[in-house]
């Protein structure tokens, strides 16, 4: 874990008597002292932790998102030892809510080992959630009003909220209302039986109407993305986990949660073969074959994750050793509604802006992690930046992003294996980059720099550039 | 793990019947308590030779009541016999009889402590015949030693009460007021050896530090725990953090759950890392340095069962037993000894187990690894001196914890009354052990196995 301990044992290690205690005595619950750094610090990815992603209606078919998120943030807490310590902010949110869970950030963090004392709000930006709590954290480090805090999210695909249809509930809204039993019964009279059926959540687009899947089938189309290719990733995205189980990469990014000590969509025998067996389950109605399957497409999913990010300042006086540096990040949205775009090719627009922010090319990045919601999202946007018409009318460049390199692409890994719980795959990202980060630059010797691509619901994405440090 | 049976026979009916009917009458033990951590009732010091009266100035210094002679006293804490300077079997008579005079005044939690020189022959959980400075004996001269490793042995079996009966063994060259005698003296005393019984602690040198504060023995020491998130390990790294050291657990990412609630609660760091790692030792060094700027203390808990009949031994049951309990710990030790970033006086304590020192059905693969431990840890002795360290193994016995808890219900109830305290210990009991052996009250003790089985009556 401490890349770097040189250095961290040359600044002055609290050795000696009893530094639990004198941490806890230097740190009391009620403490006024300020939690803000100096404007312009680095903001740095120090640790990060999620339990096991799980499917849906598996071990933790009965934990509700605070049970997750809590058991996120603790894991991360107990990793870094930072137990009773203040933080100046805990960001996090879910994608499926209930309505009592109005406060879950809030009231995960008090139901953690962290000073009740921690301030934290709840951020919901479709499966882009994590990422932007990475940035609103990072951000507000950058502008020195607070030294450290803790970026997640959570989803429980499993717990999900069960509302009454539109006609039940306003009559019940009507009841609550009604003094008399005259008025109480007349509540009634519009209902029908069919108000009577509970309303489930849908990952459609309240827009469309079309499910996500559906939505991706017209893109994959569009883009000519094979069922081949698609498998190929897919596989990939097997192998890259397991291995990197295997070599006991994820020993300091997971911690076990309700008996289940690794992620259990993972199929470390996952072929090409194997997946090309599977029936396709979107775009069968589209003119072109359908390629879209279970095996390339994510798995509804539950489980959490948690990144504390920092000043240099404050991971110094903790003893902590710095991944990575969140450099910046960039959000872009399309046009989804009209057709003019695919529903989840923002990313293709958000990253050529962030890149030439920081005058990068995509060929200048060591590590590209593009999120799989589906196979061929993943591809489509890699279709989209080799082609230079896209590149000319859509991105108004001159010439082509280019391609990337395979062999730099979700390296460990990426949601297609490990599944997607929605608001808790930016954390994953996040953490796991940084670690391969700081390994990659301890082993070359040279700065790393990686970039992050996530897609969501509404025609969104963000784009996030991380640095070794 | 409760004892319901122990918790019967100390109610009103079940005491008189398990009395008339002849039936183990276990007690529960005068556990560590932070005031008051001795015998209650006076401390008669038997014995002609010097060590008796440096002895009974320890105690005097401790505010004990200290006595001479057994007839001057009604109501006896605990009974220190001298027998340093026997030469002859007959030199063990005087002082065995008056003790026998006060074997009935012995308060309950009381203990008896013998003050006696090694001699080659049976085994005292010292690597005796490697002492340094030992003298050559004549056969008279060992006899009358090894009559006191008899002799206290026997009397740790007839007590009853709680009262326990220990030996330390002074090297010949040691002198009696070295830190490692006084520091011996007082654990045999203490609440932290209740369950340690009929066994000896060999102080071989002069190392130490007597005057440790003794409800923080090992203050603002850093220290590593593996196979921490449950059990004995858990226990350890509790007692150890009451006892002021600053504890990094450390146990396999699968138990990280536990061990993340164990950490928070400490406020310390967790460690998620498969001791069997071959960088277990330099990433257990990263994280104590970086974070405490040192290494102290390093417990070597992290151990499995994989029990089969030898007849039905499998190679991955073999292999994996002797990986985790042995070679671990082998190649951590290896690694720290190595760096020049332990403290000034390291200190390591590795779990053996009594199915090493006796052997047990069905645990060929666990008890070879369980003697390796005792092996290793005599040969790392002077290594680890070189660098002003002490290294030494507790062997528990029947502890009440998960491992025990499997076993079928009346064999568990038969092993549990198979030693001179009729009862199984607790974590707790191996963790008060371990937190001695890594104080520097311990300092003069190195390479030893320390059993923590009520003097289990297998392999005593």
């Amino acid at each position: 874990m401490s890349e770097n301990t040189q250095n961290t044992a040359q600044s002055t290690p609290a050795t000696g008597t009893g530094s639990g205690a004198a941490k806890r005595a230097a740190a009391p619950a009620t403490s006024s002292a300020p939690q803000g750094g100096a404007k312009g610090a680095r903001a740095v990815v120090v640790a990060g932790n999620r339990i096991p992603f799980s499917r849906a209606g598996g071990p933790y078919a009965n934990a509700s998102n605070q049970d997750m998120l809590t058991a996120a943030i603790d894991g991360l807490v107990a990793r870094t030892g930072i137990a009773g310590e203040r933080l100046g902010a805990v960001a996090a949110g879910a994608v499926i809510k209930h309505s009592r869970d109005f406060n879950l950030t809030r009231e995960s963090v008090l139901g953690s080992a962290l000073d009740p004392a921690t301030p934290a709000y709840d951020v919901q930006m479709a499966c882009a959630t994590g990422m932007e709590t990475v940035s609103s954290i990072a951000n507000k480090i950058r502008l020195g009003q607070i030294q450290a805090g803790i970026a997640g999210g959570v989803d429980s695909s499993s717990d999900a909220p069960i509302a009454v249809s539109e006609g039940l509930r306003r009559a019940l809204l009507k009841l609550q209302r009604a003094k008399t039993t005259a008025q109480k019964l007349k509540a009634f009279k519009d209902l029908r039986p069919g108000d009577l059926a509970p309303s489930v959540p849908s990952s459609g687009e309240p827009r469309t109407g079309l499910s996500m899947g559906e939505h991706q089938a017209l893109t994959t189309q569009k883009w000519g993305i094979t069922r081949e290719a698609q498998d190929e990733l897919a596989a990939a995205s097997h192998q890259h986990l397991a291995a990197a189980y295997e070599r006991g990469f994820f020993d300091d990014l997971v911690t076990p949660f309700n008996g289940l000590t690794k992620d259990n969509n993972m199929r470390p025998d996952s072929t090409v073969e194997k997946l090309g067996g599977l029936n396709p389950v979107f775009g069968k109605k589209l003119s072109s074959e359908a390629t879209m399957t279970a095996g390339n497409s994510t798995p509804l999913t539950d489980g959490a994750s948690a990144v504390l990010i920092t000043s240099e300042e404050w991971a110094g006086e903790h003893h902590l050793t710095p991944l990575a540096e969140v450099v910046d990040s960039e959000a872009a949205a399309v046009d989804f509604v009209t057709g003019n775009e695919g529903l989840l090719m923002a990313p293709a627009y958000a990253v050529p802006r962030l890149l030439a922010r920081h005058d990068l090319t995509l060929q200048d990045l060591d590590l590209v992690e593009i999120h799989e919601a589906f196979a061929s999202t993943v591809l489509s946007i890699l279709a989209a930046w080799e082609s230079p018409e896209f590149c000319k009318d859509r991105l108004g460049l001159d010439a082509p992003l280019g391609s990337v390199d395979r062999a730099k692409l979700n390296v460990n890994g990426s949601s297609l294996a490990t599944g997607h719980p929605f608001a808790a795959t930016g954390g994953r990202i996040v953490a796991s980059t940084a670690k391969e980060l700081a390994a990659r630059a301890k082993e070359t010797g040279k700065p790393q720099t990686a970039l992050i691509s996530v897609c969501a619901a509404g025609g969104q994405g963000v784009a996030m550039l991380l640095r070794s440090v | 793990m409760t004892d319901t049976y122990l918790d019967m026979v100390n109610s009103g009916l079940g005491k008189q019947l398990a009395g008339k009917l002849g039936l183990p009458r276990p007690v529960t033990l005068r556990r560590f308590t932070a005031d008051g951590d001795f015998p209650s009732g006076s401390v008669l010091v038997l014995g002609r030779g010097a060590a008796g009266d440096v002895a009974a100035s320890a105690l005097l210094g401790w505010d004990l009541d200290v006595r001479r002679h057994a007839q001057d006293v009604d109501r006896v804490g605990a009974v220190v016999i001298d027998y340093t300077e026997v030469e002859s079997p007959a030199d063990l008579a005087d002082a065995a009889l008056e003790l026998a005079s006060a074997v009935r005044k012995l308060r309950p939690g009381g203990r008896v402590i013998t003050l006696s020189r090694p001699a080659p022959g049976i085994g005292t959980g010292a690597a005796s015949g490697t002492l340094p400075g030992a003298r050559q004996l004549t056969p008279s001269q060992a006899a009358a030693r090894q009559g006191v490793v008899g002799m206290l042995r026997s009397i740790a079996q007839e007590m009853r009460g709680g009262v326990t009966a220990n030996g330390i063994l002074l090297a010949d060259d040691v002198a009696a007021d070295a830190p490692g005698v006084t520091g011996a003296l007082r654990f045999f005393l203490s609440g932290r050896s209740a369950y340690v019984d009929g066994q000896f602690l060999t102080v071989g040198d002069d190392r130490g530090d007597a005057d440790v504060d003794w409800v923080h023995p090992v203050a603002g020491k850093v220290a590593v725990v593996t196979g921490a998130a449950r059990g004995i390990g858990a226990q350890v790294t509790r007692t150890l953090a009451a006892s002021g050291a600053t504890v990094i657990p450390v146990d396999v990412p699968a138990a990280g759950d536990a061990l993340s609630k164990l950490a928070n609660e400490l406020r310390v760091p967790a460690l998620q890392l498969d001791v069997t790692d071959p960088q277990a030792g330099q990433k257990i060094l990263d994280l104590a340095v970086s974070r405490y700027g040192r290494l102290d203390l390093v417990v070597h808990n992290a151990g499995i069962t994989r029990d089969k009949m030898l007849a039905n031994m499998d190679q991955a049951k073999w292999d994996s037993v002797i990986a985790v309990n042995i070679e671990s710990q082998l190649r951590i030790t290896e690694t720290l000894l190595a760096s020049d970033q332990l403290g000034p006086a390291p200190r390591i304590v590795c779990l053996a187990s009594t199915s090493g020192v006796a052997g047990n059905r069905g645990q060929t693969n666990y008890a070879a690894s369980k003697a390796g431990v005792i092996g290793a840890v005599a040969a790392t002795a002077p290594l680890i001196a070189e660098k002003g360290g002490t290294i030494n193994a507790v062997a528990p016995g029947f502890i009440e914890s998960d491992m025990t808890a499997k076993i079928p219900a009346a064999r568990r109830q038969i092993s549990r009354r198979l030693n001179s305290l009729q009862q199984g210990g607790t974590p707790e009991d191996v963790a008060q052990a371990i937190t001695f052996l890594l104080s520097d009250a311990a300092g003069g003790i190195n390479g030893q196995t320390l059993r923590v089985c009520g003097q289990s009556l297998v392999g005593a």
